[in-house]
């Protein structure tokens, strides 16, 4: 029998997975955006799972919403890259260094 | 329709920045009529959003969005902050490759974000308010397209803005799987009926979530430990962008964190109070000790911004009506002195030549009198000098801290505001007392002088009778 904390279990993992991506990562931007998406999804299956054993429809709703916002951002997200790889032809995480944080 | 009409001036603005981006498509590259017609949907925005002070509070669109007091008001600040920053970014986006329809379409649709953030009283209202605010900024950030570090920086502001909504949204699901609701009055409503009882499992996954919501909203203010993004974007990006993220987003900011902590949790104030005393703490230690460091401007006041959000924090951590109308006021502030600096820095620059090292501004005194006042009174007001109006804003938010039981955290505020004085005075030195190194005439455009002359006097003007603005702060948490 798969239960909630099945799922929830199954979302902090993918959400986990995804911030550590996004931390250990010094290679690829692509591999961010893959990232952001993955914890984008995380949080869907929390929704989705939620949402059918509270047996009530507005997380599902969410998802609809979180789905498209993630498409705009994706679509953002590599219109920079495009820009990034023109001005540096590098899509090196680690050679992002030209401004000191 | 469900009180359609509480949400006129957004409707409107949404619907005139899609006419506005259509008229982009087929302007002239060289003239301003994207520009005129930006400004104009704003003022019009302004004129319906200033028809709504006195009307009886309401809410609507199935409880997700809400019109009282707190929200008119912030939505009349960021309205009237908008039409400042286009005015001041115009001849600087005018000189150079810059796609200047789409500067300004990105602004109307970031303005619109930012007016649905202060009237959020959903989960899901919140979340697209929010990223209309967010995608509108990563794209603004990356407009300069030949410009390196401009992308750079976008990147860098889109990757660690994404993550920062990620951990919002993660929060997000939690608190509605705890509640079984989105709706923050809902959620508070719940939370409250369990309050007795803090071991009770939905209150501890209310609890957890609420860490991650915390984590997003710091990361969207740039609180101390989630500020790295905030020194590189402000650096990176054009100064007309690094003046919108700087100004009207900080006030959307803190309307969120009212609707979603004390709108929604505010149950388990006992849990977010102490993590945002340390928030504020680290942020103000750190954002003035680091900002002396400094020599280039935009740095510096990226390094100031940190800081100010410390104190702004300080406001609320004390969970009193009192200090959410301080830290209100707060916001309002912060956001025009600093859009005065950062309108004097617009102005001093020119075609192929950006004002963004402290040298820039030496001598600025000789070379253009007003400006240089304008520039001495933002920077008097965000050290905390008497009379302008930022001492009268550090005050009220100190003296609700101390009330509130946070002398620590008060007295550290002024321990490192007096550090803080030490930068913002070395600019008025610089701009005074050195010699001027580059004597190029500084002429800038008759409105944008008057403009800055106004906004300087609003500064100065504020400090001197505090109540003008200090009465709607208190009206809205009374």
């Amino acid at each position: 029998m798969i239960t909630l904390s099945h799922y929830l279990a199954l979302g902090a993992l993918l959400f986990c997975l995804s911030v550590i991506g996004i931390f250990l990562n010094r290679k690829n931007v692509i591999i961010l955006l893959m990232c952001i998406e993955l914890m984008l999804l995380s949080v869907n299956m929390n929704f989705v799972a939620f949402s059918y054993f509270l047996g009530d429809g507005a997380g599902q709703i969410f998802v609809f919403f979180i789905l498209t916002v993630a498409a705009a951002e994706a679509a953002i997200g590599l219109a920079i890259l495009v820009v990034l790889f023109r001005n540096r032809s590098t899509i090196n995480v680690a050679d992002l260094d030209a401004l000191k944080g | 329709m469900d009180k359609l009409q509480i949400a006129t001036p957004e409707i409107f603005l949404l619907a005139a920045t899609c006419a506005v981006l259509i008229v982009g498509l087929f302007a002239q590259a060289r003239s301003n009529t994207v520009y005129w017609l930006s400004q104009l949907t704003l003022v019009i925005t302004l004129g319906l959003s200033l028809l709504q002070i006195g009307d009886e509070s309401a809410t609507g669109l199935s409880g997700a969005y809400t019109m009282d007091i707190l929200s008119v008001s912030l939505k009349n600040w960021i309205l009237v902050i908008a039409i400042g920053i286009f005015l001041y970014s115009r001849d600087y986006i005018g000189n150079r490759k810059i796609a200047r329809s789409e500067y300004f379409v990105l602004g109307l649709f970031a303005v619109s974000g930012m007016m649905i953030m202060t009237s959020a009283t959903h989960m899901l209202t919140v979340y697209l308010g929010l990223e209309l605010l967010a995608l509108s900024q990563y794209a603004m950030v990356a407009l300069h397209r030949d410009n390196g570090e401009a992308s750079e920086a976008a990147m860098k502001y889109f990757v660690l803005g994404a993550l920062a909504s990620g951990m919002l949204l993660y929060g997000m699901s939690m608190i509605y799987g705890a509640t079984g609701s989105l709706n923050l009055s809902v959620i508070g409503d719940i939370l409250a009926g369990n309050a007795q009882n803090l071991t009770d499992a939905r209150t501890i996954g209310a609890r957890f979530g609420l860490t991650f919501l915390i984590v997003g909203i710091a990361f969207k203010l740039g609180a101390v430990p989630f500020h790295m993004w905030v020194p590189d974007v402000y650096d990176g990006a054009p100064t007309s962008v690094t003046m919108f993220i700087s100004t009207a987003p900080k006030i959307a900011a803190f309307a969120m964190l009212i609707r979603l902590l004390v709108g929604g949790l505010e149950t388990l104030n006992a849990d977010w109070q102490q993590m945002l005393a340390i928030l504020s703490a680290l942020s103000m230690v750190l954002g003035n000790l680091v900002a002396i460091a400094q020599n280039n401007i935009k740095r510096m006041l990226a390094y100031s911004t940190i800081s100010h959000v410390g104190f702004l924090l300080m406001g609320i951590v004390g969970v009193t009506s009192a200090g959410y109308s301080a830290a209100m006021f707060y916001a309002i502030t912060y956001a025009f002195t600093t859009l005065a600096a950062f309108g004097v820095l617009l102005a001093v620059s020119r075609e192929g030549f950006e004002a963004d090292q402290l040298t820039d501004l030496a001598g600025l005194g000789r070379r253009h009198a007003l400006l240089a006042t304008v520039m001495l009174l933002a920077m008097i007001s965000l050290a905390g000098v008497p009379p302008a109006v930022g001492f009268y804003a550090k005050l009220t938010v100190l003296e609700s801290a101390v009330n509130a039981g946070f002398t620590w955290l008060a007295l550290l505020g002024v321990f490192t505001s007096v550090v803080g004085a030490f930068y913002y005075l070395r600019i008025i030195k610089i701009m005074f007392f050195d010699e001027p190194v580059d004597s190029t005439e500084v002429s800038p455009a008759g409105d944008v002088t008057a403009a800055l002359a106004l906004n300087g006097l609003a500064v100065i003007g504020l400090g001197l009778a505090p109540g003008l603005v200090m009465s709607a702060c208190i009206a809205a948490f009374a």
